[in-house]
């Protein structure tokens, strides 16, 4: 689906969102847990806005590591998780989240119906803004190496020869290629890129010891050469301190990131000029691009009273509602809310959807293998061992941990 | 003590270790040879901004059903902690029948996560134990011979290491050592190799660690030495200066036997504080050169999918790989205490 299309389905949507916003009271315990970027603090922020009760809420990147042990409990710690698609897996695993289909129906006017996460036929989650990986680069460098920005990872290894060779910089390329989540996160994209499956269809074997994981794998250590040496320490907040500080003129970055990187203080006037997004890059001949679609929305805890539910749904939907927008929040993400007009800065995750890149995979079972590859990884990347090896490994650690959660016999 | 007062008094004590250590300790043992139940996956359609797709899910109802049935899951006995994430006996026993010579084998053994783990863990221990021993006892001499008016201040700056938290000092320490921070720029001009980087070299970040490990625990060896040496007798030392010795024979034959049984107490808690070494793992990003038991746990519970059953075999993993590191100690400790009873 075309970004286009999402945003004319919000504008045929009614907007009634006003209502809420106007004068949103709630009567319940509302508690929020969730991830730790500028657009997640404005929605709570929204949230926050709603009298009569009083809001939590706990923002931090380690949202997964507490979010299914706080909402285990009855009545559960958090009232409510904002997750993406990826981290929405260990909550429906454990069964910790509630159906919102009446709650939708009463409250949920101003909802466009592609933002409403429906699994096995009932609503679980909102979701509010989308996100993927895309290049983000520096034109004026580009120029002066005298090469196209690039479309391809090729085209990339191509620039960041010219640039290393004109002594532009030393390391052109930058990557969020940090052991663990990052580094499984790359090849996951790399994969997808090359149309592979990650899973044997209908079943919890995984499928990645192929021609197509060996390629993926090479073309991450053929990038690393052209990385900083210390990229397996580098997450995307280390990244983008790269980019900001002049090191880096290529990286993957994503969308959420990518708006606001330059609007900090004390960048050089070179890096802010430069800086330019494009969309997310295919390999070899594939017309898929090596990244992944994410949407980023909110969830409702199971194990807490009928009252705090709705309370707790109340004040996410004003926190996401269409009058909240304006023009510092439009800019921070690629809101799927009604009314919402994309930004300049945006034209990367367009991009990405236009370009019909891969939604990042719902599976029970995804979790195990993405940390089987975060954990086994960077031994290949460190040229301790060889592609083969690296994925042999990857699908033993995958094997024990998926036969210790009973996806495998 | 009579038995009736005896059995009184130890009774507080009793019950708190049962509450906090012997049932948490059960309870760990436990949910270490129960896995969850087998999954039980229907086909379902989802949908989002994305379109439909068809995949799996978990039948929660037939699940919450096996739940209810069986609490504590499926009993698999040894079976975590034989596979791959932990001892990976038939990994090492196929590695071991494949390997052409020990090298080889070695080799083959590090690419398993337990046993690459307890190489970084037990060159840790053993390395920083003596380092921190040997410091520890020097600024403690040092601090202790100090004019009365310096000693707070010093005593104050010597235990800052210690008073910092971990995390913070390993991260002040990991942007030191980048190769564009201070430290990294030094090391690269001294090796004048503009390509040094410490975090990229496995046996750089080792020693980066053991660094750090040091300066975190020396202070603590420090302070417990500096309390032993303020009940040195002061007859001794004159009489031993009477006999004509010098420093250096003082501190050896005076000193040192002096604070003997706090060596061993420092030694104990450090040998069990360093096999269980964590934050400067995290505090360095260091998880592609250097994992202990402890962030195999931390990694077992971070994922998306929480590994209980695995963490909870690294967890009993832990303590009885404690227990054989002190057990030497314990066993002359017990016995000084049998010669002198």
């Amino acid at each position: 689906m075309k970004l286009s299309q999402l945003v004319l389905a919000a504008a045929i949507s009614v907007s009634a969102g006003s209502a809420f916003a106007a004068g949103c009271k709630i009567d319940g315990r509302v508690s929020i847990v969730g991830n730790e970027f500028p657009a997640i603090h404005a929605v709570v922020e929204g949230a926050k806005s709603c009298i009569g009760d009083e809001i939590k809420a706990n923002l931090t990147a380690d949202h997964q590591k507490i979010n299914v042990a706080g909402m285990t409990s009855s009545p559960a710690e958090y009232t409510s998780a904002l997750i993406s698609n990826a981290s929405i897996i260990a909550l429906l695993n454990e069964d910790l989240i509630r159906p919102l289909d009446s709650l939708v129906e009463k409250y949920g006017q101003s909802l466009k119906p592609n933002q409403l996460i429906k699994i096995n036929g009932k609503i679980m989650a909102v979701a509010f803004m989308v996100n993927a990986q895309h290049l983000v680069y520096r034109s004026d460098i580009l120029a002066e190496a005298g090469v196209q920005p690039p479309k391809s990872y090729e085209e990339v290894l191509v620039a960041a020869k010219a640039i290393r060779e004109q002594e532009l910089m030393q390391y052109p390329i930058g990557g969020a290629y940090k052991a663990g989540w990052n580094l499984a996160q790359e090849f996951i994209n790399m994969y997808l890129a090359s149309g592979g499956e990650f899973f044997e269809p209908g079943s919890a074997k995984v499928s990645i010891n192929n021609e197509k994981g060996l390629a993926a794998l090479e073309m991450m250590k053929a990038l690393s050469g052209y990385m900083n040496p210390d990229f397996l320490t580098h997450d995307s907040n280390a990244t983008n301190a790269e980019f900001r500080a002049g090191n880096v003129a290529m990286m993957n970055m994503w969308g959420s990131r990518a708006a606001t990187l330059t609007e900090i203080e004390g960048i050089s006037e070179d890096v802010v000029h430069g800086f330019d997004i494009s969309g997310p890059l295919i390999v070899g001949k594939s017309s898929v691009p090596a990244s992944t679609l994410w949407w980023d929305g909110f969830t409702v805890a199971k194990n807490v009273s009928d009252a705090d539910a709705e309370a707790t749904f109340v004040a996410m939907i004003t926190g996401i509602s269409p009058d909240r927008l304006d023009k510092k929040t439009s800019s921070l993400a690629v809101w799927l809310i009604d009314g919402y007009k994309p930004t300049q800065k945006a034209r990367g995750v367009s991009d990405a959807i236009d370009m019909e890149t891969k939604p990042y995979p719902i599976k029970p079972y995804m979790g195990l293998l993405h940390t089987a590859l975060g954990n086994e990884l960077s031994d290949f990347m460190q040229g301790k061992e060889d592609a083969k090896s690296a994925l042999a490994d990857i699908v033993s650690a995958y094997n024990s941990a998926a036969r210790e959660e009973g996806f495998l016999n | 003590m009579k038995h009736r007062t005896f059995f009184w008094f130890t009774l507080p004590t009793a019950l708190a270790m049962l509450v906090f250590i012997a049932l948490p300790l059960a309870s760990v043992i436990i949910q270490s040879v129960f896995t969850p139940h087998e999954a039980v996956l229907v086909e379902s359609e989802n949908c989002g901004p994305f379109g439909c797709t068809k995949t799996t899910v978990i039948d929660q109802d037939v699940s919450a059903a096996l739940r209810a049935s069986e609490p504590l899951g499926r009993f698999v006995g040894l079976d975590i902690y034989l596979d791959r994430g932990h001892l990976a006996v038939n990994e090492v026993a196929a590695a071991w029948r494949s390997s052409t010579s020990v090298g080889n084998f070695f080799a083959k053994l590090n690419n398993l996560p337990l046993y690459r783990a307890m190489a970084f863990t037990l060159t840790y221990t053993f390395t920083v134990t003596p380092f921190m021993l040997v410091f520890g006892f020097i600024i403690a001499v040092s601090v202790n011979s100090l004019n009365r008016y310096l000693k707070g201040m010093v005593i104050f700056f010597s235990l800052l290491p210690m008073i910092v938290s971990p995390l913070i000092g390993s991260l002040v320490l990991f942007w030191m050592v980048d190769s564009r921070g201070i430290l990294g720029s030094f090391l690269q001009w001294i090796a004048n190799d503009p390509a040094l980087s410490v975090k990229a070299s496995t046996g750089l970040t080792w020693v980066m660690l053991i660094v750090y490990g040091v300066w975190h625990a020396a202070p603590f060896s420090f302070i417990v030495f500096y309390a032993g040496l303020q009940t040195l007798p002061g007859e001794l030392m004159e009489s031993s200066q009477v006999d004509g010795a010098n420093r250096w024979q003082q501190t050896i034959y005076i000193v040192l036997p002096h604070l003997m049984p706090l060596v061993t107490f420092v030694t104990l808690i450090q040998l069990m504080d360093n096999f269980r070494v964590f934050e400067p793992i995290v505090g360095f990003n260091s998880e592609a050169h250097a994992t202990s038991l402890s962030w195999f746990i931390f990694n077992d519970l971070s994922g998306e999918t929480r590994l209980l059953s695995s963490a909870s075999a690294s967890s009993v993993l832990t303590i009885l790989g404690v227990a054989i590191l002190l057990a030497p100690v314990l066993v002359r400790t017990w016995r000084d205490f049998k010669v002198k009873g």
